[in-house]
C-alpha cells in the first residue's frame, strides 16, 4: 500500500519536473499565429488591406480585428488557406485581383524626384535626386504604391507575360460524367 | 558480363519502329531560312554573339554560354543573320523564345576544325572545350555535358551508354548505331579515360540485332574495354534509372542521383558528339531526328539545327490526313503547336499523326481504383493515389507520394482502363509545385527586403531625434532640475500627500532637528514646484 502511494508520488513528482522544465526550456515567445499568417500572405506590402504591410494585417487577423479576405494579390487561394489555418468559414475576396503586374518607369519622363523610391516598400527602386530612376523588375511585387507619387505620371503597371519559365501546365479536363445525363421529361416525350 | 537485372514494372506497347528503319540516316536539303533557338538545353541562355545581317560560317558560335550551367549555340550552316528575335520554339506551351534566323547561303563554308589534345591538357581545359562545341546530352534532357562529367565522383564505378531507345516509333539512336558505331565507342572510350570509369557498359535493347551487332564489333575492334550488352525489351527500359536498375541492380533512391552512387548514364548520341568535338573538332551543329507516323517515306535525318519541322516533314512526303505533330515519342512526347517550330537539340523523333495511327482519346472516365497502374509504373509509385492528389490540388500529399520519383514515362496511362490522361495530371501538379516555390521565395524575399527597409527607416528615424537632442542641449541652458532632483521631487509628493508617520521616540533631539530643516526645504521646493505647475496649467 504504501510502495503504492510511495511509487505513484515519484512519477507525479518526476513528471511535475519535466512539465515544469518544458515551460521553460520551449517557450513560445511571439504569438506563432502571427508568423504562420504572414507566411501564407503575398508580401507584396501593398497597403491595400487598409494596413501599412503584410505583417500588421497578420497580426490584425490574429488579433481577430480584420476579416481574411482583405488581401487581394493572395487570390482566393490565399483567402482559402488562411480560413483552413483559422478554422473559419471561406468567404469571397473583397477586392478583385489584379492581374500580377510589374513597376516600369519611363525612363525619359522620370525627372529624378526620389518620391518612388521613398514609397517603395521593399526597396526595388534605384536611382538618386535629379538622376534617371529604375525598377528592379525581379524585386518589384507589383504593390502600386510607387505610382500615386509620381508627379509626372510616368510609371506604368505593365503586366508580367507568360515565358517559358514561368509557363505551367494546365490541369486535364475534367472527366465526363460515367453516365450521359438524363434528359428532361418532356424531350424525352418528344 | 555477369547477369542482368530487372525493374519493376513497364510496358510492351506497339513498337512502330520498322518503318523508319528501312532507309539509311539522310541529309535533308536547307531550308528558306533556320530559326536557331539560344535556349536548346538545360541551364542558361546562351547569350548572342552575333549581330544582324552579320555573314556566319557553319560552326561559328552564334550564342554565348553564360553561367555555371550552360552551353554554346553554333551556325549549322554557312549564311547571313537576318533577325535575333523570339520565334515559335518546340514547347508545349506554344510560347516563342530568342531564336536566330539564319538565312543560309549554300556555300557550306565551314570555320577551322578546333580538335583538342585531350590527353595533353587538364580536365577543366577538356570541359570548357565541349561547353565551347555546344554538346549536351541528346537523350532528351539536354543537360550539358560537361557539368554532368565534372560533377561526377573523382573514380566513376560504372559510366552507361544508353542505347536502348525504348520509347515507340524512335530510331535515331538505332540508326546512329548501327552506321556509326566507331564514333559512338570512340567517344565512349574518351568519357570513360576523363571520368575516369572503372567499366564501361552499352546498353541496347534486343529489338535492335543490328545495332547490337555493329556496336559489338565496334567495340572489340576497340580493344574490347567497352561491352556492349542486350537488355530485354521492355518500356521504359531505357530511363536511365531503369536503364542502371537492368545493368548494374543498382536502383537510385528518392532525392538522390545516380552520380552519388558511382554511376552515371550517357545517351549514345552525346558520345558521338563528344567524340567530334574533340577528335573532330566540330561543334554540334546537327542531329539524328527520325522523320515517321503519317509521311510517305519514314526515315532518320541528319538536320541542321534549327531546320523548321515542316521542312523535314515535307521532304519524308507528308500524307493527307494528318491532324497534329508530335515532338519526342508517343508515350513521353508532347503536341507541338505548329509545324514551324526549329529542331533543336532535343528532338530526336517528329511523328505526323493521323487519325488511323493515333486515334482521339476515348473519354476519361472515373478512376476504379484497379491499380493496373501500380503494376505498370517502373518507379513503383502509386499513380491512382497521385492522381487523386493532383486532381485534388493537394500537392502537399502529392510530394509526399514521392510525385518527384515520377519520370512522366506514360506507363500508367497507357494501362489505364479509363483513359485517365495520368500524366498530364503529373506535369500539371509538378509544375503547379514549381511554380509555388517560386512564389514563395519570392514573398520570402520581398518581406526580407520590407523587413530590412522598416529596420532602416527605424534606425535614422533613432539618429535623427539623437541630433535633434544633442543640438537642443548644445543651444539651450541646462534645464532647471537635473534628472535626479525631479525624481526626488516625485517621491516627495508621496512622501508628503501620505498621512504624517508618528515622530519614532528613538530618534535623538539632535537628529530630530535636522530632520525639521530638512523637511522644511522640502516643503519650499514643493511650492515652488506647485507654482510652477500652477503657471503651466
Amino acid at each position: 500500500m504504501i510502495a503504492a502511494l510511495l511509487v505513484m508520488a515519484a512519477i507525479a513528482v518526476i513528471l511535475g519536473a519535466i512539465l515544469g522544465f518544458a515551460a521553460v526550456m520551449f517557450r513560445v515567445e511571439e504569438n506563432p499565429l502571427v508568423e504562420k499568417i504572414d507566411a501564407i500572405l503575398p508580401q507584396t506590402q501593398c497597403g491595400q488591406c487598409g494596413y501599412p504591410g503584410c505583417k500588421p494585417y497578420a497580426t490584425a487577423i490574429a488579433a481577430g480585428e480584420a476579416e481574411v479576405n482583405l488581401c487581394p494579390p493572395g487570390g482566393e487561394e490565399g483567402v482559402a488557406k488562411l480560413s483552413e489555418l483559422l478554422g473559419v468559414e471561406p468567404v469571397a475576396l473583397a477586392v478583385e485581383p489584379r492581374p500580377k503586374a510589374v513597376a516600369v518607369i519611363i525612363e525619359d519622363q522620370c525627372i529624378g524626384c526620389t518620391l518612388c523610391i521613398q514609397a517603395c516598400p521593399v526597396d526595388a527602386i534605384i536611382g538618386a535626386t535629379k538622376q534617371m530612376h529604375t525598377v528592379i523588375a525581379e524585386q518589384c511585387t507589383g504593390c502600386e504604391l510607387c505610382v500615386p507619387p509620381c508627379p509626372v505620371d510616368c510609371i506604368d503597371m505593365v503586366p508580367i507575360p507568360e515565358t517559358l519559365r514561368t509557363w505551367k501546365w494546365k490541369p486535364p479536363q475534367a472527366p465526363a460524367p460515367a453516365r450521359p445525363p438524363m434528359g428532361k421529361p418532356s424531350e424525352i416525350d418528344a | 558480363m555477369a547477369g542482368l537485372f530487372k525493374f519493376f514494372g513497364g510496358v510492351h506497347p506497339p513498337e512502330h519502329k520498322a518503318q523508319s528503319t528501312r532507309l539509311p540516316i539522310a541529309r535533308p536539303s536547307l531550308p528558306p531560312r533556320l530559326f536557331v533557338p539560344l535556349h536548346q538545353h538545360i541551364g542558361n541562355h546562351a547569350k548572342p554573339a552575333v549581330r544582324v545581317d552579320e555573314v556566319v560560317l557553319r560552326g561559328q558560335m552564334i550564342g554565348e554560354a553564360q553561367g555555371r550551367i550552360s552551353v554554346a549555340v553554333h551556325a549549322p550552316c554557312s549564311g547571313t543573320v537576318r533577325g535575333i528575335a523570339p520565334a515559335l520554339v518546340p514547347h508545349p506551351s506554344g510560347l516563342s523564345d530568342l531564336c536566330i534566323e539564319i538565312e543560309p547561303d549554300h556555300r557550306d563554308a565551314a570555320i577551322e576544325a578546333r580538335p583538342l589534345d585531350w590527353r595533353g591538357v587538364p580536365r577543366a581545359t577538356v570541359f570548357d572545350h565541349l561547353r565551347q562545341m555546344g554538346v549536351a546530352g541528346l537523350g532528351g534532357a539536354v543537360f550539358p555535358t560537361y557539368a554532368k562529367l565534372a560533377g561526377a565522383p573523382r573514380v566513376l564505378d560504372t559510366l552507361v551508354i544508353n542505347g536502348a531507345e525504348c520509347e515507340p516509333f524512335i530510331t535515331c539512336d538505332d540508326l546512329l548505331m548501327r552506321e556509326r558505331a566507331a564514333e559512338i565507342i570512340a567517344g565512349t572510350l574518351i568519357m570513360g579515360e576523363l571520368l575516369p570509369a572503372r567499366r564501361v557498359v552499352v546498353g541496347i535493347e534486343d529489338n535492335k540485332p543490328q545495332a547490337l551487332a555493329a556496336m559489338d564489333a565496334a567495340a572489340r575492334q576497340a580493344g574490347g574495354a567497352v561491352v556492349v550488352v542486350a537488355v530485354p525489351t521492355i518500356y521504359p527500359g531505357g530511363g536511365a534509372k531503369q536503364l542502371i536498375r537492368v545493368l548494374t541492380g543498382i536502383e537510385v533512391p528518392t532525392g538522390q542521383r545516380s552520380t552519388e552512387l558511382g554511376v552515371q548514364c550517357f545517351n549514345v548520341a552525346t558520345a558521338s558528339s563528344v567524340w567530334r568535338a574533340l577528335v573532330r573538332g566540330e561543334a554540334l551543329t546537327h542531329r539524328i531526328v527520325t522523320v515517321t507516323g503519317n509521311v510517305r517515306e519514314p526515315r532518320n535525318y541528319e538536320a541542321p539545327l534549327g531546320t523548321p519541322i515542316a521542312h523535314l516533314l515535307a521532304q519524308a512526303g507528308e500524307l493527307p490526313g494528318t491532324t497534329g505533330f508530335i515532338m519526342g515519342g508517343p508515350m513521353m512526347g508532347f503536341e507541338l503547336p505548329a509545324a514551324e517550330v526549329p529542331v533543336v537539340k532535343a528532338s530526336n523523333c517528329v511523328i505526323a499523326k493521323s487519325a488511323a495511327l493515333f486515334p482521339p482519346p476515348a473519354p476519361e472516365l472515373p478512376c476504379i481504383r484497379c491499380t493496373r497502374c501500380v503494376t505498370a509504373c517502373p518507379a513503383e509509385l502509386t499513380p491512382h493515389e497521385l492522381y487523386w492528389f493532383a486532381k485534388s490540388r493537394n500537392f502537399g500529399k502529392a510530394q509526399e507520394y514521392a510525385l518527384f520519383d515520377c519520370i512522366e514515362c506514360g506507363a500508367c496511362a497507357y494501362v489505364c482502363p479509363s483513359n485517365i490522361p495520368l500524366v498530364s495530371y503529373f506535369r500539371f501538379a509538378k509544375s503547379e509545385i514549381w511554380a509555388r516555390e517560386r512564389e514563395k521565395n519570392a514573398a520570402d524575399d520581398a518581406r526580407e527586403r520590407h523587413e530590412a527597409r522598416a529596420a532602416r527607416l527605424e534606425r535614422d528615424k533613432q539618429e535623427r531625434a539623437e541630433k535633434l537632442a544633442a543640438k537642443t542641449a548644445a543651444a539651450a541652458p541646462p534645464p532647471p532640475s537635473s534628472p535626479a532632483s525631479s525624481a526626488r521631487d516625485t517621491a516627495l509628493v508621496r512622501t508628503l500627500s501620505a498621512p504624517a508617520a508618528p515622530v519614532t521616540p528613538t530618534r535623538s533631539p539632535d537628529e530630530g532637528a535636522s530632520r525639521a530643516d530638512e523637511l522644511e526645504t522640502d516643503r519650499a521646493r514643493l511650492r515652488e514646484l506647485a507654482e510652477q505647475k500652477h503657471e503651466h496649467g
